[in-house]
């Protein structure tokens, strides 16, 4: 079933075409990669689809609700999740914090118990902080609950911002470059998370330069190219087409690719 | 967790014990009063740095609603026939009002914008009340009717140290209860990156405005308090002046630190006081002093003194 579908979507800034006509879909439990050289256009569309910038043509559409134009923590109350290419983490709070702040929309949050801390607010602290404690043992940043998050190293930051976005448990996860960054081995965790996570219903957006790992998880690849869609499929025939490989490797290079 | 439960309940029993403890040594009643003017700021400035420290949201005009509470326990009594307890409530409601209706424009601002717009309010509002004489006296104030609880006058300088310091515990004990609730956690998320706030679905708007009236009706039970306290106001406390003292107190202190809020007021309260032997260069060392306690602490007083003893402790 789909539940994440862009329609045609374009923005441009200054006059540079950033996304131009892209539309994708994606379904529960489905894994999609958007790949693409620098500058492609894969952040700027995941910036479209949460809301962070409004496209100047298209639709998107959440579950058959049009979402267009609609703020990003509209769109997180309807289970739409994401991280950040570059981190965007509470640097000034814990590493549990973040993941708590990630249960906001979990979270009753009204001002009065809060200013006066009734037993339900504390209650409500303890629960979230332990759903908290959860996700980070899941990310492998256990020991680093209580650290706050400016000291934490670019690899954990990268996967404590995947445990606040699945603090939400959103229906539609929007992951940028979650393994840059990452060494071998952490990257093979995420890869494990990744699908973990597509396992449990979730559809998940992911942008990932790491081509072993994008082949290896991805249901359906989409390649962008300056803001164009280039081509769409399996990991194989995405791989076996010519004109992806003229894109990365540059002309000469996909002519080698094919006698090889 | 930042503050503990027990971090919390001992920074309040510190400070009841404090408050409990200084008349010891006080020697005259001159004590007392310059101890409730430090509860006072104190109090304002906890609310102030909630705005400040904790959502990160800047307000140079925040002696608007200081003023605002301190006219109308003045007014409401004197021309409206307001019971002065009534009207220290009707001054919060109506400085939570005003934030209200002007946050939601102004907090879309940022940075240097959002100072100049707050910057604006502040000195619209010391000109209402220094313009319209026939309300407020003009620039010579107006005198405060005393206040009477249940039969009880409340006056003299040692019972407002316990009034104002009963102020400040409770004004203490919900700015640490906020810290650790999905409202605080959202403040300071919101702080540190709107955008990653906004895609857990942290409204910013709407938590901006709460942290924004929140700081103003701490400001305005403030005003209220000191206005009540004086028997006098004039527009200085509603003055521009008086709003970069409050910010000064919640930077000297230590942005989105409660206690760095009550040492910063002490320091900014009581300093003058004792440079005063200085005479002319009064101002000159005041100034000097900021200006160093800055360079040399540049996360505030409390933060950084706590992070100093916490690095000795470790090593
Ligand atoms: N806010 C903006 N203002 C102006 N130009 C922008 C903005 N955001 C993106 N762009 C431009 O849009 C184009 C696409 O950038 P984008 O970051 O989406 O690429 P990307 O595919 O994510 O690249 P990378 O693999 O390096 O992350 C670039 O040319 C970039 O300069
Ligand atoms: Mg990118």
């Amino acid at each position: 079933m789909t539940i994440l579908k862009a329609t045609d979507v374009g923005i441009s800034f200054g006059g540079v075409k950033a996304v131009d006509g892209v539309s994708f879909s994606v379904g529960s439990g489905q894994i999609l990669s958007i790949i693409g050289p620098n500058g492609a256009g894969k952040t700027t569309l995941f910036n479209v689809v949460s809301g962070v910038y409004v496209a100047s043509r298209g639709t998107i559409h959440l579950a058959d609700e049009d979402v267009t134009g609609l703020a990003p923590h509209k769109l997180a109350a309807r289970g739409l999740s994401r991280t950040f290419q570059n981190l965007q983490i509470f640097q000034r709070m814990t590493a549990c914090e973040n993941v708590m702040v990630g249960r906001h929309l979990r979270e009753k949050c009204s001002l009065l118990p809060a200013l006066f801390r009734t037993p339900s607010v504390t209650r409500q602290n303890r629960e979230t902080r332990a759903a908290a404690l959860d996700l980070l043992a899941e990310v492998g940043l256990k020991d680093f609950a209580d650290v706050p998050a400016g000291s934490l190293s670019y690899g954990a930051c990268k996967r404590l911002e995947i445990a606040r976005a699945l603090a939400a448990e959103p229906r539609v996860l929007l992951l940028d470059e979650p393994a840059a960054g990452c060494n071998a081995v952490e990257t093979e965790e995420i890869d494990h998370l990744i699908r973990q996570v597509a396992d449990r219903g979730v559809a998940v957006v992911l942008v990932e330069h790491d081509m072993k790992l994008v082949m290896k998880i991805s249901d359906r690849i989409l390649v962008l190219e300056r803001g164009r869609p280039l081509a769409e499929g399996t990991p194989r025939e995405v791989r076996d087409d010519p004109k992806v490989l003229e894109a990365y490797l540059g002309h000469h290079g996909a002519r080698e690719a094919a006698r090889a | 967790m930042r503050a503990l439960v027990n971090h919390r309940i001992l920074t309040l029993l510190v400070l009841a014990a404090m408050i409990a403890a200084l008349p010891l040594i006080f020697p005259s009643s001159y004590y007392f009063r310059v101890a409730s003017l430090v509860w006072v700021s104190a109090l304002a400035a906890i609310g102030l740095n909630i705005l400040m420290g904790q959502a990160g949201q800047v307000s140079l005009g925040h002696a608007a609603f200081f003023g605002i509470g301190a006219y109308a326990v003045a007014i409401g009594p004197a021309h409206l026939g307001v019971p002065p307890w009534a009207a220290l409530f009707l001054g919060a409601l109506l400085s939570a009002a005003l934030a209200y209706l002007v946050g939601r424009p102004i907090l879309r601002l940022k940075g240097h914008y959002l100072a100049i717009a707050t910057l604006g309010l502040g000195v619209l509002v010391a000109l209402v009340i220094s313009t319209e004489s026939r309300w407020t006296g003009g620039p010579d104030g107006m005198p405060v009717a005393r206040l009477t609880l249940f039969g009880w006058r409340v006056a003299g300088s040692d019972t407002w140290y316990w009034v104002t310091g009963g102020l400040l515990l409770l004004g203490t004990w919900i700015a640490l209860n906020l810290d650790e609730t999905p409202t605080g956690r959202a403040f300071r998320a919101l702080h540190d990156s709107e955008v990653a706030a906004q895609v857990v679905g942290v409204d910013v708007a709407r938590f901006k405005l709460q942290a924004f009236v929140i700081a103003a009706v701490y400001a305005s039970l403030a005003g209220s308090a000191l206005a009540f306290m004086n028997g006098f106001i004039n527009p200085d406390q509603a003055g521009f002046l008086h709003s970069v003292e409050l910010v000064t107190i919640v930077v000297l202190g230590g942005l989105g630190s409660v206690v760095g809020s009550i040492v910063g007021a002490a320091v900014l309260v009581t300093l003058p006081q004792v440079l005063t032997v200085f005479h002319e260069y009064e101002h000159l060392l005041l100034g000097l002093i900021i200006i160093v306690a800055m360079i040399f602490m540049r996360n505030g007083i409390v933060p950084s003194l706590s992070g100093l003893l916490f690095r000795r402790a470790r090593s």
